[in-house]
């Protein structure tokens, strides 16, 4: 009996993920034949990016802010408080700034397009698109994920600026630290690489959050008790998904420049 | 849109669709049972059975939104059952589909709902406004333009959804449980003007009911241009081009003209007519 249910639950998620491949592929792919709608990408550019604007700016502001009062009493007792810039900068780039972005746009974005692609299954709408002759996969699903790949790239450069701001903030007015130093560490020690490690995760982890949400909203079943489970759904494998992914850029990123 | 302004389309030639042997099942027993029936032009078939026995299952396996595991479906001429995606979405168009609970579009206002294929289509938005506004008047809703569907009535949805789908002038309407939840009063509109764009467009249809009512309305009554409304045909008349289908558990038990299906000696028709 046990065996049986592991065996159940084994095929079930074997299923899952085969289905999650072929939705992503196609969401892709569709991007490379007519029809493509620029309007609608436009429009999920909007509400992804611009929407999210906020949450990123303050977000990547407060955590510049405790990497630095956290880094700076560490560092003290190296007499090393000189160095709280080269660590604030590196840390937002090379991780948290691609990270936080991810989970916070996860939380905000994965589950509105879980809930919303969800109650269109569920009220009949993705059918009644279907049956007026458009395709939904090419017009909800591929806008959605190539808005949220090029809006999470351009959110993480605004998260990523407003830490090294934050950190700044915290070094010059409560560690009363000289802000030229801080701007001249986060700068100078600052590579290629870096860089490059920061801008690569935030394009793996837009397509994440907008596969899983889009993928969860549309097999949606059950009412609206289903389109609840979708949610959260959605916005649970996309967090894990973007932590278990960039732990796996990381190692390739660190062990490609070493 | 006008009754009086538009002919009826008596152009297309064949079935409009045609069911061979087709079973559906979702891993499971088979929802549709090896079924086999056909629409013809300017025939209306009204589908009957108790709740949960594949009516609306069958409407979808008629345009193709589901896939049949065996048989084949003819769709205006063509073998709709293995067709690839790509090539059901332009075969669609050709069709019109009313959803149970009208299935429109939230975000989007009524003129928008009306005007989807129009909108995808790039037609200029001013003959977008006209013909939006000659299927409302179609359905006596030109007031709601601009509303959100969310302030509608259930009715009123319905009506907006039959302007939806009648804006392309389809070659095959497919009513899904039009009056499903509705009080009588608004399903005897809703039934009127099926049958307006029954005898007006002669466009062939399926309608899915349990509602004896509904159904026995449409046979025995005709649309009157001049009174603008329904008028019941002379005692012991029925429309010739309606006929009835009648399911059970996946299988289709009946087919004929309501002088068959009220004659007819099958013990769940019977039952299900007493």
């Amino acid at each position: 009996m046990a065996f049986e249910t592991i065996d159940k639950t084994a095929k079930q998620i074997l299923l899952t993920v085969q289905d999650y491949a072929l939705f992503a592929l196609r969401a892709v792919s569709n991007l490379f034949t007519p029809p493509v709608y620029w309007t609608d990408f436009i429009l999920q550019s909007d509400i992804i990016g611009v929407g999210s604007g906020m949450i990123v700016v303050f977000a990547g502001f407060f955590t510049g802010g405790v990497l630095a009062v956290q880094s700076a009493a560490t560092l003290a007792s190296f007499g090393a408080t000189a160095v709280t810039g080269r660590f604030v900068s590196m840390s937002m780039i090379r991780e948290l700034g691609a990270v936080l972005t991810g989970i916070m746009v996860s939380g905000r974005n994965a589950s509105s397009m879980a809930s919303e692609l969800g109650s269109m299954v569920v009220t009949e709408q993705i059918d009644a698109m279907r049956a007026l002759g458009v395709d939904p996969m090419r017009k909800l699903v591929t806008p959605r994920i190539f808005a949220t790949v090029t809006m999470l790239f351009f959110l993480t450069i605004v998260a990523d600026f407003c830490g090294i701001l934050g950190g700044a903030a915290v070094t010059v007015f409560m560690n009363h630290q000289n802000g030229t130093q801080y701007f001249s560490e986060a700068y100078e020690y600052l590579h290629y690489p870096d860089i490059l490690q920061g801008l690569v995760k935030p394009l793996c982890f837009g397509f994440i959050i907008a596969s899983v949400g889009c993928f969860y909203g549309m097999r949606t079943e059950g009412g609206t008790q289903g389109v609840g489970r979708s949610t959260i759904s959605a916005v649970v494998f996309a967090s894990v998904l973007i932590i278990f992914v960039d732990l796996l850029i990381s190692t390739a990123m660190v062990s490609i420049f070493r | 849109m006008s009754a009086a302004a538009q002919p009826a389309r008596l152009d297309a030639q064949g079935p409009a669709v045609v069911f061979r042997d087709v079973t559906v099942a979702f891993g499971g027993p088979p929802v549709l049972d090896h079924i086999s029936f056909s629409v013809a032009q300017r025939e209306t078939r009204i589908l009957l059975g108790p709740a949960g026995v594949g009516k609306s299952v069958l409407l979808k396996t008629a345009n193709g939104l589901v896939r049949p595991e065996s048989g084949s479906v003819l769709l205006l001429g063509q073998d709709i059952a293995q067709m690839k995606d790509t090539a059901l979405f332009p075969m669609r168009l050709r069709t019109g589909m009313v959803f149970q609970e009208g299935a429109l579009f939230d975000s989007l206002s009524v003129r928008d709902n009306v005007a989807y294929q129009l909108i995808q289509d790039r037609v200029p938005d001013d003959e977008i406004d006209e013909r939006v506004r000659e299927a409302l008047r179609f359905v006596g809703l030109e007031k709601t333009f601009s509303l959100f569907p969310g302030s509608l009535s259930g009715g009123m949805r319905r009506r907006v959804a039959i302007a939806r789908a009648l804006i392309r002038q389809p070659e095959l309407l497919l009513y899904d449980s039009p009056t499903g939840g509705l009080d009588p009063i608004t399903s005897t509109t809703i039934i009127e003007l099926i049958v307006k764009q029954r005898d007006f467009y002669r466009t062939p249809s399926i309608l899915v009911t349990h509602r004896l009512q509904d159904a026995f309305t449409m046979c025995t009554h005709k649309f009157d241009p001049e009174k603008d409304g329904m008028v019941r045909l002379p005692e012991g008349h029925a429309d010739p081009n309606t006929t009835f289908l009648m399911m059970n558990e996946g299988k289709v038990i009946f087919d004929g003209s309501l002088h068959d299906l009220v004659h007819s000696t099958d013990p769940f028709v019977r039952e299900f007519l007493e």
